[in-house]
């Protein structure tokens, strides 16, 4: 029985922690800025494929193996540097306070376009670079065997939740954010600058994308197409959790986890649907998601 | 201003007739958009009332999979194909209907999506009935139950496609003037004043849906037969959001405006295809630009102009 539980446990958490990073940075960047980001998945994919590149260099420039560890986390820092600022500042800004139509099609048109400068410059095959995980190895307890690889990826996004929590509660920006997020115009008018607020919130939240695809590539690579299957996940993810809700983006996450992982145990032609169909059910229950409340507004 | 319409739309039509002839490669490009422009319709009624669905996608790829059915089962009629799957979209929109339209505003869009993974998700993985991503093919149906072959059944799916463009658009204009389509536009307006004028926002809405998802079923008919494939894609969310650009691109001013964004949309393609393979960076720019300099899209311009002309 427990040979089954603990793997099962494993790849469930190993999986919710991938989408989590893509659903939390969704997550806080509707809260702040108030735009749901279609486009949001192409951080994902773009950062997967990245930080695969880079990884192929450091092995092929002969490096030490363990600087694909570096390789994973620098690209995404990078690829946040580069696009967030850039991104917030010439579209997004613009879409603030429009409506939903034409937020969610502006961003859709950036979708568009991420995708195919994506193909452009990295093609349409996928890349498989597994150093990193073969490099830590596996655990064998009795008879389970997992991937070490599996658990950093679960205490990485537990640093996660709880390093944004902290960010927002303990230090100066996170509490302007918060203030930002809970009233807006006051914000303004007690003289936040809320347009850089905004590009930090944004560029985290790219930046948070990216890692969850860099993250992915030492266990599933990087392939075409991948953004838009991650998006639609992330919205399940962020919507089930309550839209703005960071905890409960971590909850909806391993949920949607759990789901998925019992799909592939037990019914694998399932795995695909059930992550939509857990989000149908929360969604006509509670239309504001699990932690959400009808304004949808908090961090 | 009235003659400059109707002057402009008989030069429409007797492009669109010759077409077939001068340019018989558009033919098929045509179709499409035509089926395309009809979803689209089908997303700007609902675009009326405030409400975007990027899930419509579900209701083209119901009314395809249904002929496909059908077609297996022997009845390879084009009109009863037609009828049958346009039903089919309609009872779907019903049912999900009932669902969705207690909601709004992001939660509507979200709903929606949901519902269209999921009937993707299905669709691709169910092999032994859909077959799977391979899709199913589909026989060339027999129209008014006259046999004919794959070019002779295009040429006429052409000319009926073009008939029904003009029948639907001109009935949900109709419609758009009709109480219950001004009903429509006071749900984006003030949805609480409508109530209390003793009209129940959730019947209106759900007419519009189940409207809405027929309109869908005929693209998909027609898309389905124009093809002679039908494949899970049909219904993939990156499909529903191809529609509401078309319906927002073309304008959703009146019922001309999801067809001209179609035919826009298309024909670039077209022209653009053997240029550059880099077509959603076009199209992703096309709509940026629509969205920030013509806020009532390609529709909105025609009727600019022709009003500072006249």
């Amino acid at each position: 029985m427990l040979g089954l539980i603990i793997p099962l446990l494993v790849d469930s958490l190993t999986s919710a922690a991938l989408i989590f990073f893509v659903a939390v940075g969704l997550t806080l960047v509707f809260s702040v800025l108030r735009v749901l980001n279609v486009a949001h998945g192409s951080f994902y994919s773009i950062g997967a494929y990245v930080a695969a590149s880079l990884c192929l260099w450091v092995i092929s420039a002969g490096l030490s193996p363990w600087l694909t560890f570096v390789a994973l986390l620098a690209s995404a820092v990078i690829l946040a540097a580069l696009l967030g600022p850039l991104v917030q500042s010439t579209l997004i800004q613009w879409t603030l306070g429009k409506s939903e139509a034409v937020q969610i099609l502006a961003t859709f048109g950036l979708f568009l376009i991420l995708e195919d400068l994506q193909r452009i410059v990295f093609g349409v095959s996928s890349i498989a670079e597994d150093t990193p995980m073969t490099l830590l190895g596996v655990t064998s307890i009795g008879s389970v065997t997992y991937l070490n690889y599996q658990i950093l990826l679960i205490i990485a996004a537990i640093i996660v939740v709880f390093g944004l929590r902290m960010m927002l509660v303990k230090t100066r920006i996170g509490k302007l954010l918060s203030a930002v997020v809970f009233d807006r115009e006051m914000a303004l008018s007690v003289g936040i600058n809320t347009k850089r607020l905004f590009t930090f919130a944004f560029t985290l939240g790219v930046f948070l994308a990216a890692l969850g695809g860099a993250l992915a590539v030492p266990t599933s690579g990087a392939a075409p197409g991948l953004g838009a299957e991650t998006i639609v996940l992330a919205f399940a993810v962020a919507a089930i959790g309550g839209l703005g809700q960071i905890e409960g983006a971590a909850l909806a996450a391993v949920i949607v986890g759990l789901a998925r992982v019992v799909a592939i145990y037990f019914a694998p032609q399932l795995e695909a649907v059930a992550p939509y169909i857990v989000m149908l059910v929360v969604l006509l229950i509670r239309p504001y998601g699990l932690f959400g409340n009808d304004q949808a507004r908090r961090i | 201003m009235r003659p400059i319409i109707s002057v402009l739309s008989a030069l429409v039509l007797v492009v669109l007739a010759v077409v077939p002839f001068a340019a018989p490669w558009l033919q098929f490009v045509l179709t499409l958009a035509m089926a395309n422009g009809m979803v689209a319709l089908g997303v700007a009624i609902l675009l009326r009332a405030g409400l975007i669905s990027i899930g419509h996608a579900m209701f083209f790829a119901i009314g395809a999979y249904c002929i496909a059915f059908l077609s297996r089962l022997g009845i390879n009629e084009f009109l009863v194909l037609l009828v049958l799957g346009t039903m089919g979209s309609a009872i779907a929109g019903l049912i999900v209907g009932a669902f969705v339209v207690r909601y709004r505003a992001i939660f509507f869009a979200m709903l929606n999506l949901a519902i269209s993974m999921v009937v993707y998700s299905l669709i691709a993985k169910m092999y032994s009935v859909t077959g799977g991503t391979d899709g199913m093919a589909l026989q060339t149906p027999t129209f008014l139950w006259i046999p004919l072959e794959k070019p002779g059944f295009d040429h006429v799916l052409y000319y009926f496609s073009v008939a029904l463009m003009i029948v639907l658009g001109y009935l949900v204009q109709r419609y758009w003037k009709s109480p219950l389509g001004y009903a429509l536009s006071a749900i984006e307006g003030n949805e609480l004043r409508l109530e209390y004028l003793g009209v129940s926002a959730r019947s209106v809405l759900l007419a519009a849906y189940v409207v809405s998802a027929a309109l869908s079923g005929f693209g998909g008919v027609i898309a389905g037969s124009a093809i002679g494939h039908v494949l899970p894609d049909f219904g993939y969310w990156i499909t529903s959001a191809q529609f509401v650009l078309i319906a927002v691109l073309g304008g959703i001013g009146g019922a001309a405006g999801p067809f001209i964004g179609s035919f826009f949309l298309e024909l670039l393609h077209s022209a653009s295809v053997n240029l550059t393979d880099a077509w959603n960076l076009i199209t992703g720019v096309a709509l940026i630009v629509v969205i920030v300099f013509l806020p009532s899209g390609l529709y909105g311009l025609i009727r600019k102009r022709r009003r500072s002309a006249s």
